[in-house]
């Protein structure tokens, strides 16, 4: 490997070299074989992993397009002979799980259903808790700020069963406003953190010139905090909207079956025992449930990256 | 609103002799207090209380539904007395020591080859990420069906000629957790690349230049000088891979179900198989105070170093 | 130091009374009492962490106080929102709110206070028009150079209406020509207003020339409050005289006896100088100013010469700046710009002890 400054004047060189050749023999041989080499060794390698990564997508995609006889008799990794649409339908709409044969589609409008209101809820409880964590810090703030952080590190299966009582006692459990609920805690820490920071960092002058303006709380936040701050509630949007899209174990707990989100639809399709098992119909409806995560990760590109590395690092 | 209430009490405040008490704290800016109340809740009623509800409910012999009838450590006993419980212990130390440090090195090693000033930086950053974006059960899922032992990789290879080739995780018991580590790692390396990368683009370029003028290979300036600096980054992406491993439950569910038998039990899925599967309340409590445990002495030595570290600068 | 409040005359216009304020352990401000006249420009003057901006921030109540009262306008208001103080406060970073207008961000605090709008209206374009802003007042804090920015800044203290102005360190952002032309224009707004200014600077600068009083302030403490003049010539003690002056005073180690100051060195009859005690004595230290150092022709005429050598030059047009050696002693002597001395020479120089400042070895006050 060379040095990013080698590097960085390798490409130029490169480039320049082809019509140069003629003007090397002036200024002795360019040492460019050994760099190439090094050069070709760096994207091999890139290029073998990504390869690596990117192989469950492939065998998602062409799994789900193939019929099931193609697939006795073929490999995972072979693409369709004939291309086929009629897993992604079944998938959609008929495939069963032990319960109905309503496919994934019931999934689909539950998770949705789930989805807005947790990510909206989550975020409007968490930004309002960082600016006033980070703004209005009180004799005591940090110390309940501490303990939320901690629930971060605190495995979910020591609280589920006291969130379960808590639900019944509210008459919440089993309906979907209680996982909403369900979500909007347990996105806290991360989110309430990420706030936090990103409000701290904004110049205290600004709050301290609102408060000589006359703005209260409410007025310094809306007119002149969330205004500023619309990259981070897109972070933050992007977090939550994969974090609970892809959530299976509060699903699974604190919901109904009719109103299980669609990745434990999708679990119960592809691991219930009943009839035979088709292959491409499991793999159209694995990647059906991916889809949602995925177009927003590759739509957000930076801002998921930041959103990750602000809720990581931070950490 | 905030203001006219405290407008309110200054005036009161004025007319009061200069040895007169400053106004309550709790009624200063009122506001930014009721607008913490659902957080202090949260952090109050649901992480403290919920755990230590919890911790208190697994010294009991509650069954189908929590009561305090005092049962000392019957619970945990019979926890450690289950082949369930101590294989889940052993596939979660497997696991984890292996996810540890596979995703050290592949996402160091990703990140190391990404800063090297490449081109397509973005399209490969892209595609080793991409999996962090997907749930435990697509990822489950997928190499469930990767790892098919008639169509899958071994299928395949047969299909070469190499008849006597194995490889088959979901079903030979001895290699199941490292069917489930090569999905882990695929899911997970992204992530810590990302960190890694930020870390490496956080170290200043002079220090390249330096090393370069000393005449130090690339690779020893990495292992001698750059890994140490970034020390604390490491330990950042540790507690965090460590953290996540812990709660191993749902790439489980969807890749082998625990099986084949009960050879890809964790610690997780016991507990929840524990409260609702076989109405054994206290045993679920047992065994995720135990998972809270691990995670307490995971965590301990990490605060102690970021913030005790602190303290000494 | 409780006596330096009387010097303010009249109804004072911001009066603070035994101010305490501690975070934790650690104390900021400690018993601190200032005066300030009506229309007075007092400027809070001191190095990084004296507390000069956090007495600022507890008169504009965003900083709740530990101890003490906080009086505007002979009204107590210590726990009074910033809002209700009569109050405008000015920020180094500006504090423009970026997505409002300049015409926004000047009548959002009014809009707060439910002034009327044909009332908004006039200030703002009265606020405009003194400030030199009315082409701006759509722009976007964005869009505007530091300088405006300022300006707006400032602009939207005025439509406040207030009695008392309050500024952070306004022109630190700004670069150097900057800094002097808002300077003068500052001056200039004082001068055309008279409203009670109170500005916190580490600028010495801009210390000496705006202020009416300055306020020099170390650990919390006022060290010295007076005119400029006062401060310059009559400094309370070693660290206001070490503090202020740019080349640094020149401090010796001594004895006093019997008015006559001598070292190994020197022997100097303090005559004309104004002692603040009668006949004080002991371990002394004297300071004099780099700038008050006679040379040339001129030292005939001083009371005290001495023969120093000169170790470095340092040319720097408008005037040199000489480093000598008095004995074992590094002392500066400013000349003119167009000496021509050389390291190794040795000259003259001639002290004037009526110029001079004596302080007590022990507690470094004025003696």
């Amino acid at each position: 490997m060379a040095n990013p400054a080698t590097l960085g004047a390798t490409g130029a060189a490169m480039d320049a070299s082809r019509g140069q050749m003629s003007s090397d023999h002036h200024r002795g041989p360019r040492p460019k074989k050994a760099l190439s080499r090094r050069n070709i060794m760096l994207y091999g390698v890139l290029i073998v992993v990504s390869l690596y990564y990117l192989l469950p997508l492939y065998v998602m995609i062409v799994t789900s397009l193939k019929g099931m006889p193609e697939i006795r008799m073929g490999n995972v990794f072979g693409p369709p002979l004939e291309v086929t649409f009629e897993p992604w339908a079944k998938a959609w709409s008929q495939a069963c799980t032990g319960i109905n044969c309503d496919g994934l589609s019931r999934g689909f409008f539950n998770s949705v259903q789930i989805l807005i209101p947790s990510v909206l809820m989550s975020i409007a409880v968490a930004s309002v808790s960082g600016y006033a964590l980070s703004m209005w810090k009180f004799r005591g703030s940090e110390v309940f700020f501490t303990i939320l952080l901690m629930g971060a590190f605190i495995p979910y299966q020591v609280m589920i069963y006291p969130v379960v009582l808590l639900l019944r006692n509210m008459g919440l459990f089993g309906s979907l406003s209680g996982l909403v609920l369900v979500h909007t805690v347990f996105g806290m820490p991360i989110l309430v953190l990420l706030f936090r920071n990103y409000f701290a960092s904004l110049p205290v002058e600004l709050f301290k010139a609102a408060r000589v303006d006359g703005a209260g709380f409410w007025q310094i936040f809306f007119r002149i905090m969330a205004p500023m701050s619309l990259p981070i509630f897109v972070v933050a949007m992007i977090l939550q909207v994969t974090g609970i899209w892809n959530d299976f174990l509060f699903g699974v707990i604190y919901t109904r079956p009719d109103q299980y989100p669609m990745t434990v639809q999708l679990n119960n399709i592809v691991n219930s025992v009943q009839g035979v098992k088709e292959y491409n119909v499991n793999m159209a409806a694995t990647l059906l449930t991916g889809l949602v995560p995925l177009t927003v990760y590759f739509v957000s590109g930076k801002l998921f990256v930041r959103g990750i590395a602000a809720g990581a690092v931070k950490g | 609103m905030a203001v006219a209430e405290d407008a309110g009490s200054t005036g009161h405040r004025a007319a009061a002799s200069s040895g007169a008490k400053r106004p309550s704290r709790l009624l200063r800016n009122p506001m930014s207090k009721i607008a913490l109340v659902p957080m202090i809740a949260i952090a109050l009623v649901v992480f403290l209380g919920g755990t230590v509800w919890t911790i208190v409910y697994s010294f009991t012999d509650s069954g189908l539904l929590p009561r305090l009838d005092w049962a000392g450590l019957e619970q945990y006993d019979r926890l450690w007395s289950t082949r369930k419980w101590i294989v889940s212990i052993q596939n979660l130390a497997l696991y984890g020591f292996a996810s540890m440090i596979g995703t050290l090195v592949i996402g160091f090693t990703l990140a190391a080859l990404l800063d090297r000033k490449i081109r397509f930086e973005g399209v490969f950053r892209s595609i080793f990420l991409y999996p962090f974006a997907l749930s435990f059960i697509v990822t489950g899922l997928v190499w469930q069906w990767i790892l098919n032992p008639q169509f899958g990789v071994q299928g395949i290879v047969r299909g070469w000629g190499w008849e006597s080739f194995s490889f088959d995780p979901l079903n030979n018991p001895n290699i199941v957790m490292w069917g489930l580590l090569i999905a882990g790692l695929w899911q997970g390396t992204g992530l810590v690349m990302c960190i890694m990368l930020a870390g490496l683009r956080g170290i200043d370029e002079d220090i390249w230049k330096a090393s370069r003028v000393d005449g130090i290979p690339v690779w020893k300036t990495y292992i001698r000088v750059i890994i140490p600096m970034m020390r604390p980054v490491f330990v950042t992406a540790l507690v965090l891979i460590a953290s996540g491993i812990v709660k191993l439950y749902d790439l489980v569910v969807a890749q082998t179900g625990g099986g084949p038998g009960i050879s890809s039990e964790v610690p997780a899925k016991y507990v929840m198989s524990a409260m609702f599967g076989s109405q054994n309340l206290g045993q679920g409590f047992a065994a995720s105070s135990m998972m809270l445990l691990s995670v307490v002495i995971i965590l301990i030595p990490w605060a102690y170093l970021e913030f005790g570290g602190k303290k000494r600068g | 130091m409780n006596d330096m409040s009387q010097t303010a005359t009249g109804n004072p216009s911001v009066s603070i009374q035994d101010l305490d304020l501690s975070f934790g352990a650690v104390k900021v401000l400690q018993g601190l009492n200032l005066d300030i006249a009506e229309g007075e420009f007092l400027v809070l003057l001191g190095s990084s962490g004296c507390g000069k901006s956090t007495l600022l921030n507890c008169i504009a109540g965003l900083l709740d106080v530990s101890d003490g009262q906080i009086w505007i306008k002979g009204k107590n208001v210590t726990w009074a929102e910033p809002s209700d103080r009569g109050i405008g406060m000015v920020f180094q970073s500006y504090a423009l709110y970026p997505q409002m207008t300049v015409k926004g961000n000047l009548s959002f605090g009014l809009k707060n206070a439910r002034v009327p709008k044909d009332e908004i209206e006039r200030r703002v374009a009265r606020a405009a028009e003194v400030l030199q802003i009315e082409p701006l007042l759509d722009r976007k804090p964005g869009a505007l150079s530091g300088g405006q920015r300022q300006r707006v800044a400032i602009g939207r203290a005025l439509v406040r209406d207030v009695d008392v102005f309050l500024f952070d360190e306004p022109l630190s952002n700004l670069d150097a020509k900057l800094r002097a032309d808002l300077r003068v224009e500052l001056k200039r707004l004082h001068n055309q207003l008279q409203n009670t200014m109170i500005y916190v600077t580490h600028d010495q600068v801009e210390a000496m020339t705006l202020a009416d009083r300055i306020a020099i302030m170390k650990g919390g403490e006022i060290m010295q409050l007076g005119s400029p003049d006062e401060i310059y010539n009559r400094p309370r003690n070693r660290y206001v005289a070490d503090f202020i002056g740019s080349p640094s005073m020149n401090f010796m180690d001594g004895h006093l006896e019997n008015g006559v100051f001598s070292t190994d060195e020197l022997r100097m009859p303090m005559d004309g100088y104004e002692f603040t005690a009668r006949q004080p004595g002991g371990p002394a230290i004297l300071g004099i100013r780099p700038e008050h150092v006679v040379t040339g022709e001129l030292v005939s005429g001083a009371p005290v010469q001495h023969e120093v050598t000169v170790d470095l030059v340092e040319p720097m047009g408008s005037d040199t700046l000489v480093w000598a050696k008095l004995g074992e002693q590094i002392f500066r002597i400013r000349m003119d710009g167009q000496s021509r001395v050389k390291p190794g020479e040795t000259m003259v120089i001639g002290l004037d002890p009526s110029r001079a400042s004596l302080f007590d070895a022990g507690t470094e006050d004025r003696l």
